[in-house]
């Protein structure tokens, strides 16, 4: 079935974004879905920049832009600020990347989540900290390069995994989403706009600067991340009732993932198999989760 | 209608007259019972404010500066390690231009841990862009806090409201409460000129170059300057509504001092005690007390000061290196005007250290014996 895709943009041509950024086209896919009733709140990260400087902005909505490990909170007292003046219609949409959320923002998105507060949180997962020049975040993959991750002493550290404290507050909605499956990232941020109360839609975004690989496979290794299960497509509903999204039909080695991207150039092929391993028990303990609750 | 109650209780009560349309809370002592009562209120339907139970002071500050931007009345109170940890985000209020009134009960920072009275938290956010305002009473807390929503709504900056930890905060005091109609006449409610709107959008708080930014900077001083006159007048507005008025200084029993003790919260009240019984024994001592201290009111601290040899400075705060924050301001505020006024720098009372009649008669004692200071920093009442 073919998803309707609204035609109206609401965000505009010619950002400074850098060529092939999946940060930017997760937003323009968000904002067409969400609409003109919409107030984006951005945190100190990419997009700082890619909304543009005064006098300009690149988005057709209002925008506010907040303090690193505030856009969870800000968006709080924007939403409830629209309520006490009567526009209860309109979405706030705090969009933060993944360190605004999963290291320095955390603590706000705990609190909004745990009152439960009607607001979109959509953090564009990009891997590292890209707009001060890739360095690691608790969202780096183990053994990824990042520039405070040198090649002689990569990531030692996994991913933290960011659904699972979602889930763990029991918020009403949270999903993953890929800028490859724009039909899925549409559906999935419809959701949760008729969703009350709190939801969190983790995307992954290539940066090819920061992943060292070229513009033009930002999407290819957007759809290779879901394709060899390394970011699985699934949403979490209260907290209990798990979706997988999509089962890819065959199987992709990580390493056709790995391979385009420098930041992984200096694994040896023991380390990618540790990491194929590790991918599958993943996607295991995803499966089982959702056959408990089904 | 007149009520005995305590500091944090007046701050809530004038929080609530001035129709607070959104209170974002986190609790720590002294200002607790303030966001407790706060709480009673909302529940009771006393008060029609959301109320946000927030998970930190910065979080906080963070929530008053998302509902400002969408045009909406904002309170929140807080105190010494919690005012530190809004550090940030007063910058950022400030920055933005949004009216928010935060009471801080001025408490001691730590470590080590100490929770009473001296004003080193809230002068150490002096930089950042908000107006300050430092109260004797529980009468003037209450009071402030509506004229503080008044002139911050006009000029777009900030305002710290600030009552002395536990010696007005947890002291029952008699405080008229005003009648929500006469405080409705006199502030109304708020109209912001820029909101997030999504009518009209903008982008608020984006990038500014450096061809731009400076200018940004210009007019926040620029509207700083301002509050001092909107503060005035706005006090004297209040006068002719309430009968209370306060001034941005107040000099007491000033007329032909040959010596002014400088001093703001709660040692004024004991300063105007000694003051009078030095005159009752025909001493022409006088004290200002300073209730706005940002902006600084240079022109009015001078004017009282300059008819005086001597003026001896009575801070309960330190900026560590240099000394107490006030005597540094007022140094400032007369240099270069041609004066030969001997400044006397006393620090005292950290840390909630009781400041007695008998300190300020020392402080009296030891200006008069000396004809400039001996000492850049006096320490009153420290243990030998």
């Amino acid at each position: 079935m073919k998803m309707e895709i609204p035609k109206e943009e609401y965000l505009y041509s010619g950002t400074i974004a850098c060529p092939g950024c999946g940060g930017t086209l997760a937003m323009r896919y968000a904002l067409q879905t969400l609409g003109k009733k919409t107030v984006v709140v951005i945190p100190a990260c990419c997009w700082t920049n890619i909304a543009g400087f005064f006098p300009s902005t690149s988005l057709k909505v209002p925008i506010l832009h907040t303090a690193f490990e505030t856009a969870a909170i800000a968006a709080v007292g924007v939403k409830k600020g629209l309520d006490i003046l009567g526009q209860k219609d309109v979405s706030v949409l705090a969009w933060a990347g993944d360190g605004g959320t999963f290291d320095i923002g955390i603590q706000a998105i705990s609190g909004a989540a745990e009152r439960n507060d009607d607001i979109i949180y959509i953090c564009y997962d990009n891997e590292a900290y890209m707009n001060t020049g890739i360095q690691r975040s608790s969202a780096t993959p183990w053994g990824s390069w990042t520039s405070t991750t040198p090649f002689d002493q990569p990531k030692d550290k996994p991913k933290k995994n960011i659904i699972e404290i979602m889930a763990a507050h029991r918020i009403p909605y949270s999903a993953t989403a890929s800028i490859a499956y724009p039909e899925d990232l549409k559906r999935k941020i419809l959701k949760a706009k008729s969703t009350k109360g709190m939801k969190f839609v983790h995307i992954l975004t290539p940066c090819p600067p920061g992943w060292r690989c070229p513009s033009e496979l930002a999407v290819k290794l957007a759809r290779l991340a879901v394709q060899t299960k390394i970011f699985p497509l699934y949403e979490v509903e209260n907290g209990k009732k798990y979706t997988i999204n999509l089962i890819p039909e065959r199987k992709v080695s990580v390493k056709e993932y790995m391979k385009l991207q420098g930041r992984f150039r200096h694994l040896k092929e023991e380390q990618i198999n540790m990491i194929q391993r590790n991918v599958e028990m993943e996607w295991r303990n995803l499966l089982r989760k959702t056959k408990s609750i089904s | 209608m007149e009520k005995v109650i305590v500091g944090n209780h007046a701050v809530a009560y004038g929080a609530m007259l001035s129709r607070v349309q959104l209170v974002a809370a986190y609790p720590i002592s002294p200002q607790t019972t303030i966001i407790e009562e706060l709480s009673e209120l909302c529940a009771s339907g006393q008060m029609k404010s959301e109320y946000i139970k927030v998970e930190s002071e910065h979080s906080a500050m963070a929530c008053c500066i998302g509902a400002a931007s969408v045009g909406v009345r904002t309170f929140t109170a807080t105190s010494a390690q919690g005012l530190a940890l809004m550090h940030e985000e007063l910058h950022w209020a400030a920055g933005a231009r949004l009216p928010i009134v935060m009471v801080d009960v001025n408490r001691a920072m730590s470590p080590p841990w100490n929770m009473w009275c001296d004003q080193t938290d809230s002068l150490s956010q002096r930089d950042t862009g908000w107006l300050q305002f430092y109260c004797e009473s529980n009468q003037e807390a209450l009071d402030t806090i509506i004229q503080a929503y008044k002139i911050s709504e006009e000029i777009l900056l900030p305002s710290m409201v600030m009552l002395d930890g536990f010696i007005l905060s947890h002291t029952y005091e008699l405080v008229d409460i005003p009648n929500q109609e006469t405080v409705d006449r006199f502030l109304p409610r708020f109209q912001a000129k820029y909101k997030l709107d999504i009518e009209d959008p903008h982008s608020f708080g984006g990038a500014f170059l450096p061809e731009i930014y400076f200018e940004q900077r210009y007019k926040m001083q620029g509207a700083m300057e301002e509050g001092k006159k909107v503060a005035k007048r706005v006090d004297e507005e209040f006068n002719e509504v309430f009968g209370r008025k306060y001034g941005i200084v107040e000099d007491y029993r000033c007329e032909e001092a040959d010596l002014i003790l400088v001093t703001s919260g709660t040692i004024a009240s004991t300063t105007r005690e000694v003051i009078d019984a030095y005159r009752s024994q025909g001493e022409n001592v006088g004290m200002l007390k300073i209730k706005m201290f940002r902006p600084f009111p240079a022109d009015e601290v001078e004017k009282v000061l300059s008819q005086a040899k001597k003026v001896a400075v009575i801070d309960r705060n330190i900026s560590y290196g240099q000394g107490g924050i006030f005597a540094q301001e007022i140094k400032s505020a007369l240099f270069g005007k041609g004066l030969d006024t001997s400044i006397f720098c006393y620090v005292t009372g950290l840390g909630g250290r009781d400041v007695t009649p008998e300190i300020i008669q020392d402080i009296i004692e030891y200006t008069k014996e000396n004809d400039r200071p001996l000492k850049e920093i006096n320490w009153m009442g420290l243990n030998k």
